[in-house]
């Protein structure tokens, strides 16, 4: 009975094993190519549905992985596989530029994205006031060591001059996905979030945080030494130029290329 | 010239949430080890099973769970509002719970099993002499548990300070407050702050072996004494 259970194991193990190897065998490049592409998590959204797109028009497929701007910049460090880089800023990749590990040609500023104060209850989020009060528990931001959208958050507390009084409220996410997550599941009441991430929902209270009040994100792409080769890299990153991967972005309320442009653009309030 | 002095704030709060963790598991754990090892109820060894989860289930499970359980829409809100607190995440508190869930199979184990070890007979000499089962407790069994005790004290504390995917689920990297050892390390190394991830790491390097080493060693002596 034992024996008889043991074979039928293996047997089953070396069915999974077949069937296994035979989708490995599929998914490996024939005609189409894959270009694995780090994306810092603010544009995560943005990133899928543009994928998507490239995926359509030139047959190849855009892998990719979603993190804070400095990790991946750190495991970029370390021979991560990555192709092309879509940072939250543009110190990151001139340090990988500067660092040997991408080329320096290929930099440029694929989106200009927007720190917004957000909660999910609908009266708590009324502009600046908001943070003087302080008449929340927590308030949730990317961790301002790795993301951009971190350390921009700390910018506008600090120039309000509210960065000390609220310390102590302040939860970090380990990047701005999970800022949302604290955010969203209203474990943090209010927190400062991506203009992208809460774009398409109407519910809660927003204040997209006006520019005086810290430097915008500028996002820039830059083509890692890994994909030099891959041609495929190149053609996700002049595809993230195109029209279409525009239309995405001004979608999710990024800016493309100038960063004056997003200033002016007062219809990305909603209506209150 | 890399700076070092933010490097005592996350150990000293590991060590206070180890500490407090085996604590607290020390006086929970040790009934339900009492009954694990003498209960002849049907159904005792899936809840035996439902203490063992943790070392199976992946720390987000527990994370995902822990963040549910805390928030202020879970029973951890309604908790935390008697003691003004909106919720139970990113407290230390949250974190002393979510440890004692994360710890508790790696002190009920070895207790239980030390509680088996000696099987019915002592009890049962301490009742014809008419000991209570309060007394026969206290002054036989435990005494007689005391290995099981200590590998489950140093095990349960070791793998509190060792938490690392829990804690960044519910902790929220407050400095002081839930920004423990293994969080710090992982943000100084993804900030390319290696010069302070060695210290930490090596640190913890070198705990982890003495803690492991020094158990084997007590329970040889400890098995040898008993005998």
């Amino acid at each position: 009975m034992m024996r008889s259970v043991q074979t039928g194991l293996a047997h089953a193990a070396v069915y999974a094993f077949a069937a296994l190897a035979a989708l490995t065998a599929t998914s490996l490049p024939g005609s189409a190519a894959e270009v694995k592409v780090a994306v810092a998590a603010n544009f995560t959204e943005a990133a899928k549905e543009i994928g998507a797109l490239f995926e359509k028009a030139s047959g190849n497929k855009a892998v990719f992985s979603f993190g804070a701007t400095g990790q991946l910049f750190t495991q970029i460090t370390q021979e991560a596989p990555f192709e092309v880089f879509l940072s939250a800023d543009q110190k990151t990749p001139k340090k990988a530029v500067a660092e040997g590990l991408a080329l320096a040609d290929s930099l440029y500023t694929y989106a200009t994205g927007r720190v917004v104060l957000f909660s999910k209850n609908k009266d708590l989020v009324q502009g600046e006031a908001t943070l003087k009060e302080g008449k929340f528990d927590k308030i949730s931001i990317a961790n301002p060591a790795t993301a951009p959208y971190g350390a921009a958050a700390v910018e506008v507390m600090k120039k309000l001059g509210v960065y000390d009084a609220l310390s102590p409220k302040i939860v970090q996410g380990n990047n701005i996905a999970q800022a949302y997550q604290f955010v969203d599941t209203g474990t943090a009441e209010v927190g400062f979030v991506a203009l992208s991430q809460i774009i398409k929902k109407d519910e809660g209270s927003r204040w997209v945080v006006p520019d005086d009040l810290y430097a915008p994100i500028a996002q820039d792409a830059v083509l890692l030494k890994r994909g030099e080769a891959n041609p495929a890299a190149k053609a996700f990153l002049a595809f993230l130029k195109g029209p279409e991967a525009s239309a995405v972005k001004e979608k999710y309320g990024y800016g493309t290329g100038v960063v004056a442009s997003v200033a002016k653009k007062k219809e990305l309030v909603p209506a209150q | 010239m890399p700076e070092f002095e933010h490097l005592w704030s996350p150990i000293k709060l590991t060590l206070e949430l180890a500490t407090l963790t085996t604590i607290l598991l020390l006086c929970v754990g040790t009934p339900i080890a009492w009954w694990l090892a003498r209960s002849r109820a049907p159904w005792k060894e899936a809840v035996a099973a439902v203490v063992a989860l943790p070392l199976v289930l992946p720390p987000t499970v527990l994370g995902f769970y822990l963040l549910l359980l805390l928030g202020p829409n879970g029973p951890g809100g309604t908790i935390g509002s008697l003691f003004g607190l909106r919720s139970l995440a990113f407290t230390f508190e949250g974190l002393v719970i979510g440890s004692v869930i994360y710890s508790m199979p790696f002190v009920v184990q070895p207790i239980r099993n030390a509680f088996e070890a000696f099987g019915d007979r002592p009890l049962e000499v301490a009742a014809t002499l008419r000991a209570s089962d309060w007394d026969a407790f206290w002054s036989v069994a435990l005494p007689l548990a005391r290995p099981g005790f200590l590998t489950g004290a140093v095990l349960g504390f070791a793998h509190t300070v060792g938490e690392f995917g829990v804690v960044l689920m519910i902790g929220g990297n407050i400095p002081g407050e839930t920004k423990v050892l293994s969080v710090a390390i992982y943000d100084y190394v993804e900030t390319l702050q290696w010069a302070q991830a060695h210290v930490l790491a090596g640190g913890m390097l070198l705990f982890s072996f003495a803690v492991i080493l020094s158990v084997m060693l007590v329970e040889k002596r400890l098995g040898r004494i008993g005998r």
